[in-house]
């Protein structure tokens, strides 16, 4: 695990990355103490102004600090993605090894399950979702992850298949040591690199999805700043305030490519066939 | 012909999971879709609001309602719309064009640019060239796809002023001849497709590019090097096929991705498609629209995926499924 950090700080790409995210989890904590005004402090006779030494991203249609709003946007955007994803990694790794493992007719079940999910456009899925239960923060977490779970579930029955005829695993069986604790102590350290991967690029995808939803104003709800909505008030404004549509974008853009920019590194890192090239 | 027949079979029960996901997503969630009907009167008592649940089969237990479903479904009746009591089947039928034009446009996009890129990064890998596309691709995958979509509507719509931002045709359409026609439908298209190809284009190219390698490491590749054949030679008429097979099945996988982007795009520039529809049918609570749309989508995929699979066997005679 050492030598995959080590490996990952030397990697241009990923150390940007790496950088990046480190910035935003730091501006997101601190909050409070960065940003010059509060999220919600309005002023009716400072809207819509162009960026300034006073407001750097400009002021939104009710007169509050771009900026200000922006960086407690990234409290919303990190959870959003680490909360959604933790939930993918749950389901999906539960499932995978569950079908992977057993095989049969609970393998066949969970699949053709999969298969189901599959079939529908995910974000479809989820405005489906979100659109009759409250939107709000919470919801749009919990949504993004129940139904974002298939892919990783065919993954690690995958990875779960190929592992489970090596013969560490066949020993373990035959010392009949219960099938709970091979999961957790045989298998998953096993498929832990495919997860890592699989979370960085997932972390991306569930910010790009936040940020959409509440763009339709089906995420999180004002008056709680987020990324996705100040770029609808952009939306509304896009004859006279560029700013508003503008840095919110360039903001989940950055966020979302560091993300993969880790994720590719590390599936670098840990595929045997790019090692065998080099 | 009998792997067509089994591997239609075998999705029956995939056809079913979908109808009974819709069904239930639908059912479990608050909200009667009458609600928005009697909500704004105030005089509505509950006893007319029971009379309209009855009016729309809503009284009736979800085994029920969903069997009653099922049965129209086969001939694609979703019923009719809350919204206006028109047929839902034909409030969707007639967005469906819009929606194909825009995907297959896109989808056919993507593959002329994505494949030759990544064919280009897989012979010059490493290059200067190779890294800055890769670079651009990375931030392309990144780059929310309303947000661009914004832009080039601020860019190309408001500021240079253009392109139309919205809408599939102009106001006068019906005044135009027939090539004022085309290019009036193209004007509008360029936007949407440029968004959707561009946010799309990632992937697809990265798997060339890795397919490409991987072709290049065999042995027959050497052979072809060793007979004495130029590069070109060797990349056009031995790697390139080879490459290219599993693209099919990566392309079939694509198409419920492409759909759910049409669902952002298609709100965005106002265009006349079942995404937008979809998106204005689940906020208006329009049950016979939403579920329409959420199984006819997924049936495009699943014959996607269908076609894809199929396809594949028929281009590469080494794959023979059970």
């Amino acid at each position: 695990m050492k030598n995959v950090l080590i490996k990952l700080l030397k990697n241009k790409f990923a150390l940007t990355g790496l950088t990046v995210i480190t910035l935003l989890i730091v501006v997101a904590l601190f909050a409070p103490v960065i940003s010059p005004y509060t999220p919600s402090e309005q002023n009716v006779f400072e809207r819509l102004q162009s960026p300034s030494i006073n407001h750097i991203f400009g002021t939104d249609d009710l007169g509050r600090d771009v900026f200000t709003r922006m960086i407690f946007g990234a409290r919303i955007s990190l959870a959003v993605g680490f909360i959604s994803v933790f939930i993918i990694l749950v389901i999906g790794t539960f499932l995978g090894i569950i079908s992977g493992y057993y095989g049969g007719k609970i393998d066949y079940i969970i699949m053709r399950f999969t298969d189901i999910v599959l079939c529908f456009p995910t974000f479809f899925l989820i405005i489906l979702v979100i659109a009759f239960i409250e939107p709000n923060i919470y919801n749009v977490m919990i949504v993004i992850g129940v139904t974002s779970w298939p892919g990783l579930a065919r993954l690690v029955r995958a990875e779960v298949l190929s592992l489970k005829e090596r013969e560490f695993i066949l020993v373990s069986k035959m010392m009949a040591i219960s099938n709970i604790k091979i999961f957790f102590v045989h298998i998953l350290p096993n498929i832990i690199s495919p997860l890592m991967v699989y979370s960085s690029l997932a972390i991306g995808g569930a910010i790009l999805t936040e940020s959409a939803l509440s763009f339709l104003g089906l995420g999180v709800q004002p008056p709680m700043p987020s990324w996705g909505q100040i770029l609808t008030s952009g939306k509304d404004y896009i004859y006279m305030a560029w700013w508003l549509s503008l840095f919110p974008g360039i903001a989940i853009l950055v966020t979302v490519l560091a993300f993969n920019l880790v994720g590719e590194a590390i599936r670098d890192i840990f595929d045997p066939k790019e090692e065998n090239i080099k | 012909m009998y792997y067509f027949i089994k591997r239609i079979i075998s999705s029956i029960p995939i056809l079913i999971g979908i109808t009974i996901i819709t069904f239930f997503i639908m059912h479990i969630t608050p909200g009667k879709p009458t609600d928005s009907i009697t909500d704004m009167n105030m005089k509505v008592t509950a006893e007319a609001k029971e009379r309209l649940q009855q009016l729309y089969g809503l009284d009736k237990p979800f085994y029920v309602q969903y069997a009653d479903w099922l049965k129209r479904l086969v001939v694609f009746d979703f019923g009719n719309s809350f919204k206006d009591s028109r047929s839902a089947r034909d409030k969707i039928f007639e967005r469906l064009p819009a929606t194909i034009l825009l995907n297959v446009l896109s989808l056919f996009f993507i593959c002329l640019i994505s494949i030759p890129l990544g064919i280009y990064c897989a012979i010059k890998k490493d290059s200067f060239a190779d890294k800055s596309i890769t670079i651009l691709l990375f931030i392309s995958y990144s780059v929310p796809s309303f947000w661009l979509a914004l832009m080039f509507m601020i860019l190309f719509g408001v500021q240079l002023g253009w392109l139309p931002i919205s809408g599939l045709v102009s106001f006068d359409f019906d005044t135009m001849n027939i090539f004022e026609k085309i290019f009036d439908i193209t004007k509008h298209l360029i936007l949407p497709v440029a968004v959707s190809v561009i946010v799309s284009l990632a992937s697809l190219s990265r798997y060339t590019r890795s397919g490409m390698l991987e072709v290049l490491k065999q042995d027959y590749i050497k052979t072809a090097y060793a007979k004495g054949l130029t590069e070109k030679q060797v990349i056009f008429k031995h790697a390139l096929k080879n490459t290219l097979l599993p693209m099919i099945t990566i392309i079939g996988l694509s198409i419920p991705g492409l759909i759910g982007g049409s669902f952002i795009f298609e709100t965005i520039f106002s265009y006349p498609g079942i995404g937008r529809l979809g998106y204005e049918a689940v906020m208006a609570r329009d049950y016979p629209i939403v579920m329409g749309i959420a199984t006819l989508t997924a049936i495009l995929t699943l014959l996607g995926n269908i076609i894809a699979d199929i396809l594949y066997t028929y281009a590469d005679p080494r794959i023979k499924y059970k």
